[in-house]
């Protein structure tokens, strides 16, 4: 009892206090906090293309015009939208179904967004409704967004050379012109990634099916779910940012513990 | 202890920097040949012992501590062995906080620092607790040696000098420098001379020239398809849509033996399709075929591929520096530190409907050389 | 030595004097191979020597030793990782037990680092320890040169040691890029074709300078041998020769050390070597070593096989350097590309190899000779040992923090992409704000630095002058009060005015007395220019006059500075720079 009390009052036990702090708070959390929850499952869409117009009326037509003819730029404070014939029903399945549309605010670009407003059922009635206008990318099936399906090996090659420029070699994101960007691509549905590949939205180019075989995009599926569920080896990724992150830890971490130790050592004892 | 206490000083010492600028010889300290009357030197302060000093526990205690941090080094060592025969080299583990890692990168990387760390605090707890503390004063002289000595040294030289004769028969100075001056040259003109062969023309040529470009090779034009990288499948100009991007390699290239990555250094396009309303340069248009336009991948700033292909902005920005070419106005630098645009690609179709190469790139591609515009 | 038997430290350590006086069997076999020794080498003498130097105890002189242990651990990791690194670009399928990359085409230098990642166990950790100890030899490099650059310990008689530490950290960073550059990965691979254009820039030869490095066109299959052999033979040959002679001469000159009771430029105060140095610095290798190994068991560094294997036509976002090479990418990325002209029909590329060709020695040689330059200007020949308290040489300091925001200005903006998207930033803004920022933020560094050492020192004087508060209250004759304040300088006092008071040189006239004009006017008038510019506005310490004098004030005047006496003191100088040019 008595021993406690005095060390107490050592100066290493508020460190050891903020450490053991830190790491409560890090398990607890880690524990606790909500795992995305896999969206991959769909029920049957109920195909409805005058239940998709009066969807996209209410909620679209703002932007882009009541019968998706697209309004140009400078009208007060409205966003501009384009014009949707012929984006095809895999555009709105991308666009609404990641929370990126509707836009809340004009902005560079539409940011991804956890918070998606429309069921699954709503989004496919939308997607029947444009592809009703023109024809365009439809909804790719299960099979050809399958991972174990495709190639990871050849997929890595592909995104190589295709994506990683823009979306960084772990899928991290990365920085395009005057603020806009490449998102992070990190456990997104393969679903999404083949509906991005095909539409281009936004600033992405479209890899249509001349451009990447539908195998092609399954491969590079295949990779990305490789590589997300294969882990970080070498322990904390620190953001697969590459070397910015690490001589950060190197500079903050690092040097903060190598010095503390040193101060440590050069300390006078008690 | 007050007022009347104060030191008394004979000399006239005004306050500091009172106007008694140095002369240039006595460095920039003031006064009297540099040294100011200023305070003296209070002496080391008193030794305070340490609890482990005083206290009998204390210093059993951390005798304890310092053998229990040994023996951590001990059990982190034991560990180590252990565990490297335990775990198998694939296996991974969940860590919250980190993921999915290698079970035997962390468990080796654990124990061997337990190993390390328990030996470097044990040690330095026991200097710092157990050892004497008392600080030792050491005299220090000043590092020049006396001027005694030193002549002796040049007299000595000197003396060298004279005896061998160097200075009474200077030739024999001039021809050993010069053979000491010369005797590296073999050396540096064997390694200079043999490190790689000259560069020739083959900076200035690519594949597109029709084959192989290395230094000595001469190419002659061929029209060459324009292929995919990586599937090396030709690109029909129908398959071009609006808002897309190719990756291209020339025909060809992929299938060589050997060189494929220098090649590949000198000849990867990127194509893409505007609306030929967009499109400000009459010789960019002429130059692609039906809005497609081929220009080379390969930064003018100082190489690397310049991938991004923004579709609403037609700008391309390379992820090595951001310089940002502007598609529409024939991928002229319209921000960072590239200066020329990128070389395009004159490009038709053949009988077949694929997009082939007309002629080759018509300057260097790649990033600036002095004598590029020869 | 009454007190010993109070004292059990002191008493532990006496049971261990029986052993002296009667050597047991342990002491006896270390005296019969000391012995054995000495017979043959007469070490005795150096070795006890040794033994008994003294060596200052602080924490911040321990940051050389963390780069030194740093870079024993690299030598000693990086021993490890030649048993199993093939250093050759020739092509090969890999087959490992990566699936990711399984049956791609790829060099064997990058096959190999992926088996010592993947299928040698225990590869992984000794890689990941190899690379975080490069990174951490050069931070604690860079913060060891600034301990040494901001506490003046670079001064006479250390110089050599200064510029020798230039070289060091010059040829560390260029045994990093061989380094990082051997696996032949997208993003190192990326990082020499950058190499490989910039060198290319160089004027008149930089193509026959790329032809010769690459033994041919870019990439070729030599580059990554002969990365190797600079890496691992005639890079590290060096370091560990000039590392050497850096120690040796720490010995000889002996160790600075801090002002305070006690120290002074003629004696080391600390502890001996035998026993507490010895334990304090053996121990602190285990430390470092050990720090290194756990953040290289929880923390992934350079993933290798996330980059995939090298090719010309492929690259990643966020493509940079290790940190040390970050200054002059961001050189790179921050020079606008209308510096590239033609002449006479050649090409000059004053966009590229300013930031990458000379930028790189630039830095080191301007740090290399700073010591020189400011012994020039002080006209200083003494010998130094101890150390300045930073405030205590503001324009130094301040210089100081200039360079430091420079560097930091170049090394942020390699980093303005990964800023744009984390901080959801336009990379174009950023990179603005950087051009502009490398020409603004050094001198605003610099005056903010200096006014903050000039205030610290101010508030050191009135501290002193200010003397201790005794409590007393005193009645002056009128009638007033004041409290009394002790005006003996307290022991803990004496850092406050330790140092030495400056002042500018004095400019001797440009014509002598018989009015024939001095060849040196020109050089010593430029002279006399910067010594004013460093110690014009200096503030120099308390003087016992000047604290009598404050004290004998009392309530009246309390004396914080001299302040009209030392304005005129430092105004003489330009009235003869003034009268040299007539």
């Amino acid at each position: 009892m008595n021993a406690l009390a005095a060390r107490r009052r050592h100066p290493a036990a508020i460190a050891i206090l903020i450490i053991l702090g830190l790491f409560l708070t890090g398990a607890v959390y880690a524990a606790l906090a909500p795992k995305p929850a896999d969206a991959t499952t769909r029920a049957l869409p109920a195909q409805s293309v005058e239940e998709g117009k009066a969807l996209f009326r209410a909620n679209c037509s703002t932007c882009h015009g009541l019968n998706a003819e697209g309004r140009a730029t400078g009208t007060g404070d409205q966003i501009a939208g384009p014009p949707l014939a012929g984006v095809g029903a895999a555009a709105v399945d991308f666009q609404v179904g990641t929370g990126r549309m509707p836009l809340p605010r004009p902005d560079v670009q539409a940011p991804a967004n956890n918070e998606i407003k429309f069921t699954q059922d709503e989004i496919d009635s939308m997607g029947a409704y444009i592809a009703s206008l023109a024809p365009g990318p439809g909804v790719p099936s299960e099979e050809a967004v399958d991972p174990t399906k495709g190639d990871a090996a050849r997929g890595g090659e592909l995104y190589r050379v295709n994506c990683a420029m823009c979306h960084n070699f772990a899928g991290a994101g990365g920085a395009l012109t005057r603020g806009k960007y490449a998102p992070p691509i990190e456990g997104v549905s393969g679903r999404h990634i083949y509906e991005a590949m095909v539409t281009g939205p936004q600033s992405m180019p479209v890899f249509n099916d001349a451009n990447l075989t539908p195998e092609s995009k399954r491969d590079i599926i295949a990779f990305l779910y490789t590589i997300d569920e294969a882990e970080s080896p070498g322990g904390m990724p620190l953001g697969s940012l590459g070397p910015v992150s690490e001589g950060l830890f190197a500079w903050v971490f690092g040097l903060g513990l190598l010095v503390a130790s040193a101060v440590w050592i050069g300390a006078k004892s008690a | 202890m007050n007022e009347q206490d104060t030191p008394t000083h004979g000399s006239e010492v005004g306050p500091t920097g009172h106007g008694t600028a140095v002369r240039l010889d006595e460095g920039h300290i003031i006064g009297d040949g540099g040294i100011p009357e200023r305070f003296s030197n209070p002496g080391l302060p008193v030794h305070v012992p340490r609890a482990a000093d005083l206290d009998h526990d204390a210093a059993r205690r951390a005798e304890k501590q310092v053998t229990t941090l040994f023996g951590i080094s001990i059990l982190g060592t034991l560990l180590f062995i252990v565990l490297y025969f335990l775990i198998d080299v694939e296996e991974t583990i969940y860590v919250p906080g980190i993921g999915v890692t290698s079970a035997s990168n962390l468990a080796l990387g654990v124990t061997l620092a337990l190993a390390l760390l328990g030996i470097g605090f044990g040690a330095i707890h026991w200097a710092k607790t157990l050892m004497p503390d008392h600080e030792m004063v050491e005299e220090r002289h000043p590092l020049r040696a006396t001027d005694e000595s030193r002549d002796r040294v040049v007299n000595e030289m000197r003396e060298g000098g004279n005896s061998s004769q160097l200075t009474r028969r200077p030739f024999l100075k001039y021809t050993l420098g010069g053979a000491l001056g010369l005797f590296a040259v073999p050396l540096v003109l064997q390694v200079a001379g043999s490190l790689g062969p000259m560069p020739q023309k083959s900076l200035s040529l690519t594949f597109w020239h029709g084959g192989p470009s290395g230094p000595g090779q001469e190419p002659e034009f061929r029209p060459l398809r324009l292929m995919r990288d990586p599937e090396n499948t030709p690109v029909r100009a129908d398959e071009v849509t609006v808002g897309s991007v190719y990756h291209i390699l020339p025909e060809g290239l992929l299938d060589l033996e050997e060189g494929v990555l220098e090649e590949k250094a000198k000849a990867a396009v990127l194509l893409v399709r505007l609306q030929e309303d967009e499109i400000q340069s009459e010789k960019q248009l002429d130059w692609g075929y039906q809005g497609i336009v081929a220009y080379s991948k390969i930064c003018t700033h100082v190489g690397c591929p310049v991938g991004l292909y923004e579709q609403v902005t037609h700008h391309l920005l390379c992820p090595c520096h951001q310089s940002t070419f502007d598609v529409t106005r024939d991928c002229e630098v319209i921000f960072g530190p590239a200066k020329r645009p990128l070389p395009q690609l004159k490009i038709t179709v053949d009988d077949e409907g694929y997009l082939v190469s007309e002629q080759p790139f018509a300057e260097a591609v790649g990033p600036s050389y002095w004598e590029r515009g020869q | 030595m009454s007190t010993a038997p109070t004292r059990p430290a002191d008493a532990l350590r006496q049971g261990d004097r029986p052993a002296e006086a009667r050597p047991g069997a342990a002491a006896r076999t270390v005296g019969g191979v000391a012995g054995w020794v000495d017979d043959r080498t007469g070490a005795a003498k150096p070795v006890g020597y040794l033994m008994k130097k003294v060596f200052p105890d602080h924490w911040s002189f321990m940051l050389g030793e963390i780069a030194m242990y740093s870079m024993i651990v690299c030598l000693l990791t990086g021993a490890f990782l030649t048993f199993w690194f093939v250093p050759s670009a020739g092509h090969t399928i890999y087959d490992g037990s990566y699936v990711p990359l399984r049956g791609v085409s790829m060099s064997e230098a990058y096959a190999s680092t992926l088996n010592i990642s993947f299928d040698i166990k225990g590869g992984l950790i000794i890689r990941q320890i190899h690379h975080w100890s490069a990174l951490m030899f050069i931070v604690a490099l860079v913060v060891h040169m600034f301990r040494v650059f901001f506490t003046g310990a670079f001064r006479k008689p250390r110089e050599i040691n200064w510029a020798i530490g230039s070289v060091l950290a010059l040829l560390a960073i260029i045994e990093g890029f061989a380094g990082y550059s051997l696996p032949d990965d997208l993003l190192s691979g990326t990082g020499i074709r950058a190499m490989q254009g910039f060198v290319q820039t160089a004027p008149v030869i930089g193509t026959y300078l790329v032809y010769a490095i690459f033994g041919g066109p870019f990439p070729g299959e030599m580059i990554i041998p002969r990365l190797y052999s600079a890496h691992i033979l005639l890079i590290p040959a060096l370091l560990v020769g000039l590392f050497t002679a850096h120690i040796g001469l720490v010995f000889l000159q002996k160790h600075t050390q801090y002002p305070g009771p006690g120290r002074t430029e003629k004696n080391v105060v600390g502890f001996p070597v035998m026993p507490v140095y010895a334990a304090k610095a053996g121990g602190f290798f285990f430390i470092v070593f050990g720090i290194l190994a756990l953040i290289s068991a929880v923390v992934q560094i350079n993933p290798i096989w996330a980059y995939g294997p090298y090719d010309p036509s492929a690259v990643t976002a966020g493509a940079q350097p290790d940190w040390y090479m970050g200054f002059a990418d961001g050189a790179l990325r921050l020079l606008p590309g209308w510096l590239e002209f033609e002449i006479f029909g050649y090409t000059v590329s004053m966009n590229i190899f300013p930031g990458a060709l000379l930028l790189l020695p630039l830095v080191y040689v301007v740090l290399g000779v700073y010591p020189f330059l400011e012994r020039w200007v002080t006209g200083d020949n003494r010998e130094h040992h101890l150390l300045q308290r930073p405030r205590n040489s503001p324009v130094r300091t301040g210089i100081g923090m200039a360079a430091i925001t420079a560097y930091s200005v170049l090394l942020f903006a390699s980093g303005n992409d990964i800023m744009a998207i984390k901080l959801g930033m336009s990379i174009n803004d950023l990179t603005w704000f950087f051009r502009i920022g490398f020409f603004v933020l050094p001198p605003l560094a610099f005056w903010v630095t200096k006014r903050i050492c000039l205030s610290l020192q101010r508030r050191d004087r009135d501290t002193v002058l200010h003397g201790r508060e005794t409590g007393t209250i005193v009645r002056t004759p009128d009638g007033r009060f004041f409290e009394r304040h002790d005006t003996e300088l307290t022991p803990d006092q004496w850092i406050l005015v330790q140092h030495e008071p400056v002042a500018p040189l004095e400019l001797e006239p440009a014509v002598d007395e018989n009015g024939v004009a001095r060849p040196a006017a020109r050089k010593d008038r430029l002279r006399a220019r910067l010594s004013r510019f460093y110690f014009a506005d200096a503030v120099n310490p308390v003087t016992p006059e000047e604290l009598a004098a404050a004290h004998y004030h009392g309530e009246e005047h309390e004396a914080i500075e001299p302040s009209e006496t030392s304005a005129s003191g430092g105004a003489a100088p330009i009235e003869s720079a003034e009268a040299g040019r007539h």
